[in-house]
């Protein structure tokens, strides 16, 4: 045994209990489906889990009365100061059903437990909890005194972070006073369902919250539904363009969060430790699925044999495996399909000229992997330096003056976020101020927070979540 | 002895500091409301559109990086040289719109009172907009909003009223927070917008932060929807076009949008704001 070597510390699986099949929730109430009702699977071990239910056209139509009902009867007509009450008790909840939550998390979605425990639900708690206390205090929202919610909100989410994409959509949404509908990944929908049981036990009153699930069906159904008032998307830039023409011409308010090709550019004052770690969690946090990773490492000429050298070494010692295991750095790819994508991203890559390097680590025989990947010597032009690939792939750049790392970082469609390493606090600020980019990170990387503003600039979407910014956008002026 | 005979002003477009016509060489009669020939308009082409947004991209960097101060005093400036020529406006206004002298006047003071309001705009909307952000750890977190990019505007298209007015009131927000502009302007009254470009000429407004394109707005509005270079699209002025379509054209590079409205906008800090993204950025607090 090496000193690397660790014995099996898997969390317990016991603490959730999973009914054999789920149904939609509308209106307070599990109810079927009328679509074709699938399995959602653990992609670490493809073992089933659960079947899940479809809601078609019907079933999106029931929801949206429902969340209509709520919002005219109740939802609109209670205090800022109650809805404030519910929300609080939602964080409690959460954070009551942490564990739970997390193992659920990392069943579902494939991430290590280490990261939905430590992350993911904890950022949901902190979500609610923030938000709670925003909802009778909407006057200084900025949108002048007396601003009123939007009415029923539509919310489609991703499967990178399920609970924590259902936190960012939902606090905010009912914080401002607005009803919703939303629908969790056709991959992950497991937490959100978990989720409906904390609201029944919060008590919420019935049609406030409406989770649906399905696939892309489902989501164009809700998008597209004249009963919604606002639409809230995360996921790729191709689903976004298709959902801001749908509601062209509409009157619903719309937030794109969307894809993203982020430059972590370090510089050759860098402390190199810390970017190197920086580096690793940018871009092979959640095995890669994060929209705003560190996809694109720039790094300055002179230390680049340096950082590369050192990212290697930090790679090998990355234990890849079950999930549930309290000392896994990586987990699964969260699908077959997304797999089959970072596959034939990076095999165009190889193509195109960069040279590659995985990992050695020893790929689970079930379940769907990728060993963390490096791409060194990649070109401005190619594909994988311009493609978003939501995987463990990291490309490699060089670079010589600030300019040209400014150039660089800025030649993408995409701004979401970007990395500056320098231990020069006046060269940060100076290239912070070029980056075309809503969420930059100096000397850090990957951070979340409640009260941070999170979006990005040109086709990575438009609007903003988390913070006052983040309530805004569930709200419209007052007379 | 007989009246002067009057020189007549040829009107031509407005691309990154220069007054080009039509590349395409075509122009159309500008008329009073009774139909009375006023002058030749340049009638923009797809080509022209595309000059002035290459013009628009190329004077973002500087425009958006000049400090708040220096773009509220060249925006002060405007105001300042429109003041001196209000007759020559008013002048315009009363010919093209058919307008009464007092309306005209009326018209020339609001759009010259509305680019001191923005003016005043530029080294302020930052704080009210931005935040510090209480983040839980060791960073220091704050949050500005900044300039989007170049933003394609239909100038509102009013019977009356609007036809200087309109445009200050869609293209100055636009220019606080440090955008460049490409502006369709009202197609049957052309004339306030040219002799604005003019004014903005000779108003220490960079080359190509103003882009002024006569024409019609249904053949020119297009081209600007779907261009890729384009970060924001202005339809205030584009009701009576086909504008869902031209949203629908706009969401394949996903530009930010403001729908149609009638008549002319009025004064916010939120049309500010439509043109801004919201730039957050962590700062690590070393431990000591």
């Amino acid at each position: 045994m090496s000193f690397l070597e660790y014995a099996p510390a898997p969390e317990s699986r016991a603490i959730v209990k999973l009914r054999p099949s789920y149904g939609l929730f509308i209106d307070g109430s599990w109810v079927d489906g009328h679509g074709e009702p699938f399995s959602t699977i653990s992609p670490a071990s493809e073992e089933r889990l659960a079947e899940i239910a479809t809601a078609d056209e019907h079933d999106v139509d029931l929801a949206v009365a429902a969340a209509r009902r709520a919002y005219d009867r109740t939802w609109s007509r209670l205090s800022g100061a109650d809805r404030g009450k519910y929300l609080f008790r939602i964080a409690r909840l959460v954070q009551e059903r942490a564990r739970e939550l997390a193992v659920a998390e990392s069943l579902d979605n494939g991430k290590p437990i280490k990261e939905s425990r430590d992350v993911d639900v904890p950022l949901v708690a902190a979500w609610f909890f923030y938000y709670a206390g925003w909802a009778d205090k909407l006057d200084y929202a900025g949108l002048g005194a007396n601003p009123r919610a939007l009415g029923v909100a539509a919310q489609v989410i991703p499967w990178n972070f399920p609970l924590m994409m259902l936190a960012w959509k939902i606090a905010p949404a009912l914080a401002a006073g607005n009803t919703v509908v939303l629908k969790p990944a056709e991959t992950t929908p497991l937490t959100a369902l978990l989720f409906a049981e904390i609201v029944q036990q919060a008590d919420l009153p019935a049609g406030v919250v409406n989770i649906v699930t399905g696939a892309g069906g489902t989501g164009q159904a809700l998008v597209r539904h004249p009963g919604v008032d606002k639409v809230a998307f995360t996921g790729s830039t191709a689903v976004g363009r298709e959902i801001a023409k749908t509601v062209a011409g509409t009157h619903k308010k719309v937030t794109l969060e969307l894809g993203g090709k982020a430059a972590n550019i370090v510089f050759d004052d860098a402390p190199i430790d810390q970017a190197i770690e920086g580096i690793v969690n940018g871009i092979f946090f959640n095995q890669g699925h994060v929209c705003c990773a560190g996809s694109r490492l720039l790094v300055q000429e002179n230390v680049h044999a340096e950082v590369v050298d050192r990212l290697k070494q930090r790679l090998t010692t990355l234990r890849m495996g079950d999930p549930l295991d309290k000392n896994t750095d990586i987990g699964a790819i969260n699908s077959r399909e997304q797999l089959d994508r970072i596959r034939s991203l990076s095999d165009i890559g190889e193509q195109e000229g960069a040279e590659r390097w995985s990992a050695p680590c020893e790929i689970p025989e079930n379940g769907f992997w990728f060993a963390p990947t490096i791409f060194d010597n990649v070109s401005t032009s190619s594909t994988i330096a311009r493609e978003e690939v939501f995987g463990p792939v990291l490309s490699v750049l060089t670079f010589r003056t600030p300019a040209e790392a400014i150039a660089k970082a800025n030649n993408t469609p995409y701004g979401l976020s970007a990395g500056i390493w320098t231990d020069k606090g006046s060269k940060i600020l100076a290239v912070a101020d070029k980056l075309r980019a809503g969420v930059i990170w100096a000397n850090t990387f990957n951070r979340f927070d409640p009260s941070s503003p999170f979006g990005g600039y040109k086709e990575s979407g438009y609007g903003r979540e988390g913070g006052r910014h983040g309530l805004a956008g569930y709200l419209k002026a007052g007379n | 002895m007989a009246d002067r005979l009057s020189i007549p002003k040829t009107y031509k477009l407005a691309i990154g500091g220069a007054f080009p016509r039509s590349e395409s060489g075509r122009t159309y009669e500008v008329v009073t409301p009774k139909g009375a020939f006023l002058a030749n308009a340049a009638l923009a082409s797809r080509k022209d559109a595309r000059d002035a947004v290459v013009a628009a991209r190329a004077a973002f960097s500087g425009w958006a990086g000049a400090t708040a101060y220096n773009r509220g005093q060249v925006l002060y400036r405007i105001a300042e040289v429109l003041e001196g020529r209000r007759a020559q406006f008013a002048d315009e206004i009363r010919a093209s719109e058919g307008a009464t002298a007092l309306q005209a006047a009326a018209q020339v003071d609001a759009a010259i009172d509305l680019w001191v309001w923005y003016a005043g705009w530029t080294d302020k909307f930052t704080q009210v907009a931005g935040s510090g952000n209480p983040v839980a750890g060791p960073y220091f977190n704050l949050s500005v909003p900044e300039p989007t990019g170049v933003v394609a505007i239909v100038a509102p298209q009013e019977p009356k009223g609007a036809s200087l007015l309109g445009l200050v009131a869609t293209v100055a927000p636009a220019l606080v927070a440090g955008n460049t502009v490409v502006v369709v302007a009202d197609r049957a009254h052309p004339l306030s917008a040219i002799s604005l470009a003019e004014v903005l000429a000779t108003s220490d407004v960079p080359g190509g932060v103003v882009n002024v394109l006569t024409g019609s707005p249904a053949e020119i509005a297009p081209w600007l929807a779907a261009h890729a270079d384009v970060n924001a699209l202005d339809l205030s002025g584009a009701g009576a076009l086909d504008w869902v379509d031209l949203e629908i054209a706009a969401a394949d590079t996903l530009k930010r949008i403001v729908s149609p409205e009638p008549g002319v906008p009025s004064r916010s800090l939120q049309r500010i704001l439509a043109f801004t993204e919201t730039k957050t950025v962590w700062h690590t607090k070393s431990l000591l």
